[in-house]
């Protein structure tokens, strides 16, 4: 049951990851691809109807993840202090850019928007990347289950590190260009023209990004954390989940190599959204059954079988989270269906 | 109490405090809304799509900023309290996990359709997103009304071996004695607020001679749902859960009332201020025996006062909570006595042309704002000193490894980042709101 219960948290970050991750994304290349007003209103139009509901798979996997494993939660978001709240109010700047920008007709107002909305898209990417590198770093948890870090202490790799040291800052250079590549795609798909031109040749360029970070990263996590080694394996099995990110990063090469299409431009996003997946999938994989590994002494690390809540309520959550996903699934399709096809926005059109 | 105690209690105040003043317009404009797509469908009236259209704008603003509030909400259950979080966490994290995976999506998805739709899905996938939003957002309401509830009054639980609490039956969570008295309270305190800030910006057109037609058509609709949104505010759901908390915490109701010693027949208070040194209500204005009727249904029945309760149980700022409960009990009366004469001048047929009664609605918008934070002020001040009623304690339950200087750090930044929020808030309102409805064949906002 709790393994159950890891899977399905797991599957809900990764499916926030490749939602959010593109308009996270197209946050990133907003000031890099459009160039003037109305291109700008095109990308924004392009995440608009689908921005907020995307976001809320990282409300309902926080939600699954206090119900599921309460204590997890407890101590790692206490323990996060700091950047989370800096995440907090990163996405609040962010739902911001986005609302406001259209209210008032002024090229300042506007510009200023603009330039939130990349500052905070950027900044995220990168902290959420950091985010994942501590939690396959390991942090320095008492025996209580709990622990506070700062934002760095040396920036190098020891037991009381802080939220950034150099290993975790790779992974959130990984992040950055993984969604940037990510957005790249999605954006692609929604425009057309010289916008979409740019969007290509971006999705070409970060992909260098991610093979060189994503390598460098692999090798430090080998390095760092040999459990993960042994985890595979020992399980060889699971060598699935990176051969399907390697596919994914083969795939936004092969189809950005071959001529431009709509074909191409989607098999690109199916690729980087399958490259995500099987990154996280990964590290998923070699960290269970540890959810939070500690860096002072491994009898501290929190795992499913010390952070799972009750019996009847994860059985009963189990029903109406099945009933409820399915629902949502639903809304998704058909709001995805609806907005399909490219954006277009009418010349004075606000 | 320690610093760091007070920081987390200081932020999630503000925090909570400045979140409800969105999603409690945007819950009862939702029902409004959804009244005006009926009108429209069933008049094939287009002033009624034009008039839904505006306040989808309006709904929109109050959204966005009720979502990016909200989120540090969840947040700092883990963030600021910890302890609590391990404790209730296997009971309440199901409420909560809940409400995203059933209301946030419906919510968020179809508010997409509604704002970005119209021209593309036509009249009856437009009216069909406009219910789901008021679905989601009447279902959000419930899943957050059950976890305080569950804090107000825990059931359905036992304590496990390592001292939290698990759920034991889930359906006695979901109907909790607590919940529906309270959901039904908020909810209708939401239409409350909806309604005055309707008719205010109705009256606003009415008065500057502009957009008259949907002045009146706002007035008229803000003054009726909000009189009888009020008359149930007053009966049966203020009565109901005064009945709860005279059953559940009835050291609460004793704070709230004002009322220190034990009596036969208690009186009630409407104005007086409480005393803390002397035990008494200073300059009191009473109505004999009422307090006995109105908890008992009869006169002379015994209300205890804080007097039977041991001082360390007694909720911690009294004087705070017994203001708090008079601030919205005394502006739901005055609501009720505005909007009954109201909807006498409409019935008349006078009310359009009334204006002093105009200017009194304009400026009435702020008040049920005030209301419904003092109810949940009440409903929260009246849970001290306890985090879960009777399990944990408020100073048991913060984070142990965030300490007060990291705490002010960022209630600094809560409080800079939410007055920036506010005032450009305030300023793109203002703007939509003097921009007005815009009659336009099939329009919407791209």
């Amino acid at each position: 049951m709790t393994t159950l219960w890891f899977i399905i948290v797991a599957v809900m970050i990764a499916i926030y990851v490749v939602m959010d991750g593109f308009d996270l994304g197209a946050g990133i290349l907003h000031l890099f691809v459009a160039k003037t007003d109305n291109e700008r209103r095109i990308i924004l139009k392009a995440i608009g109807p689908v921005w907020d509901g995307n976001e809320v798979w990282l409300l309902a996997a926080g939600g699954t993840l206090y119900f599921a494993f309460p204590l997890l939660y407890a101590s790692s978001f206490s323990g996060f202090y700091l950047p989370l709240m800096i995440v907090l109010w990163l996405l609040i700047l962010r739902g911001l850019s986005i609302e406001f920008r259209a209210h008032i007709h002024s090229a300042l107002w506007r510009s200023f928007w603009d330039g939130m909305f990349a500052f905070s898209s950027i900044t995220l990417a990168i902290v959420f990347g950091a985010a994942l590198g501590n939690v396959v770093r390991g942090v320095p948890l008492r025996a209580d289950g709990y622990f506070f870090e700062a934002f760095w202490t040396t920036f190098t790799v020891v037991p009381d590190a802080g939220i950034l040291d150099w290993y975790t800052v790779l992974l959130g250079l990984v992040a950055f260009f993984t969604l940037m590549n990510h957005g790249a795609n999605y954006l692609a798909l929604k425009t057309d023209g010289e916008l979409q031109g740019r969007c290509r040749a971006f999705s070409a360029r970060s992909w260098w990004g991610i093979v060189i970070f994503s390598i460098l990263a692999a090798c430090a996590t080998f390095a760092i954390h040999p459990a993960i080694t042994d985890k595979f394996l020992s399980y060889p099995a699971g060598f699935i989940l990176p051969i399907l990110g390697i596919a994914g990063v083969g795939g936004i090469f092969y189809f950005r190599r071959k001529n431009a299409s709509d074909k191409n431009d989607k098999a690109a996003f199916i690729s980087s959204s399958l490259f995500i997946i099987g990154m996280l999938a990964s590290t998923a994989f070699g960290i269970f059954p540890v959810l939070l590994p500690a860096s002072t002494d491994p009898q501290y690390s929190i795992t499913i079988y010390n952070a799972a809540a009750g019996d009847h309520g994860l059985a009963v959550g189990i029903v109406w989270w099945i009933i409820g996903i399915i629902l949502a699934s639903g809304y998704f399709i058909y709001i995805f269906r609806s907005f399909k096809g490219k954006v277009k926005i009418s010349e004075d059109g606000y | 109490m320690s610093d760091a105690l007070l920081i987390d209690r200081l932020q999630f105040t503000l925090t909570v405090t400045f979140h409800y003043i969105f999603p409690q317009l945007t819950m009862g404009l939702a029902l409004l809304i959804v009244i005006l797509k009926f009108l429209a469908q069933k008049t094939q009236q287009e002033r009624y799509n034009d008039a839904a259209r505006f306040w989808g704008k309006i709904f929109a603003l109050n959204f966005a900023v009720g979502v990016v509030t909200g989120i540090p909400m969840e947040f700092q259950f883990g963030t600021n309290w910890a302890a609590f979080s391990r404790f209730a966490g296997g009971v309440i994290g199901q409420t909560l996990a809940m409400e995203g995976v059933f209301a946030f999506f419906l919510e968020s998805s179809f508010l997409g359709l509604f704002l970005f739709g119209e021209k593309k899905f036509g009249k009856h996938v437009h009216f069909l997103s406009a219910v789901l939003v008021f679905i989601g957002s009447w279902i959000s309401g419930f899943f957050i009304v059950a976890t305080d509830a569950w804090m107000q009054h825990p059931v359905a639980y036992s304590i496990s071996t390592d001292g939290s609490a698990q759920l034991t039956s889930f359906w006695g969570l979901l109907t909790n004695n607590w919940v529906f008295w309270q959901y039904f309270h908020t909810m209708v305190g939401a239409v409350v607020t909806a309604s005055f800030v309707m008719a205010s910006i109705g009256a606003y057109y009415l008065l500057d001679k502009k957009h008259t037609e949907f002045g009146k058509l706002f007035v008229r609709i803000g003054v009726i749902a909000g009189f009888i949104a009020c008359l149930f505010q007053l009966f049966p759901s203020g009565d109901g859960q005064g009945k709860n908390i005279a059953e559940y915490q009835p050291v609460t109701l004793a704070a709230m009332e004002g009322l220190f010693n034990t009596r036969q027949g208690a009186d009630l208070v409407i104005l007086g201020q409480p005393n803390m040194e002397s035990q008494t209500i200073d300059n009191p204005l009473i109505i004999p025996n009422v307090l006995s009727f109105l908890t008992y249904r009869t006169w002379s029945a015994e209300v205890k006062g804080l007097n039977a309760f041991q001082q360390n149980d007694w909720p911690e700022n009294i004087p705070l909570l017994y203001y708090s409960y008079h601030i919205m009990v005394g502006l739901g009366t005055i609501f009720i006595a505005i909007l009954l004469i109201a909807g006498v001048l409409l019935w008349r047929k006078k009310l359009y042309a009334s204006r002093w009664m105009l200017w009194i609605l304009m400026f009435s918008f702020p008040f049920p704002y005030i209301a419904n934070t003092a109810g949940w002020t009440t409903a929260e001040l009246g849970r001290q000193p306890w985090l879960c009623y009777g399990l944990m304690r408020t100073a048991a339950g913060n984070s142990p490894t965030v300490s007060a200087g990291n705490g002010l750090f960022t209630l600094l930044g809560f409080l800079g980042l939410y007055l920036v929020l506010g005032v450009l808030f305030i300023i793109l309102v203002l703007k939509e709101i003097n921009r007005g409805p815009e009659v336009v064949e099939g329009g919407e906002r791209s």
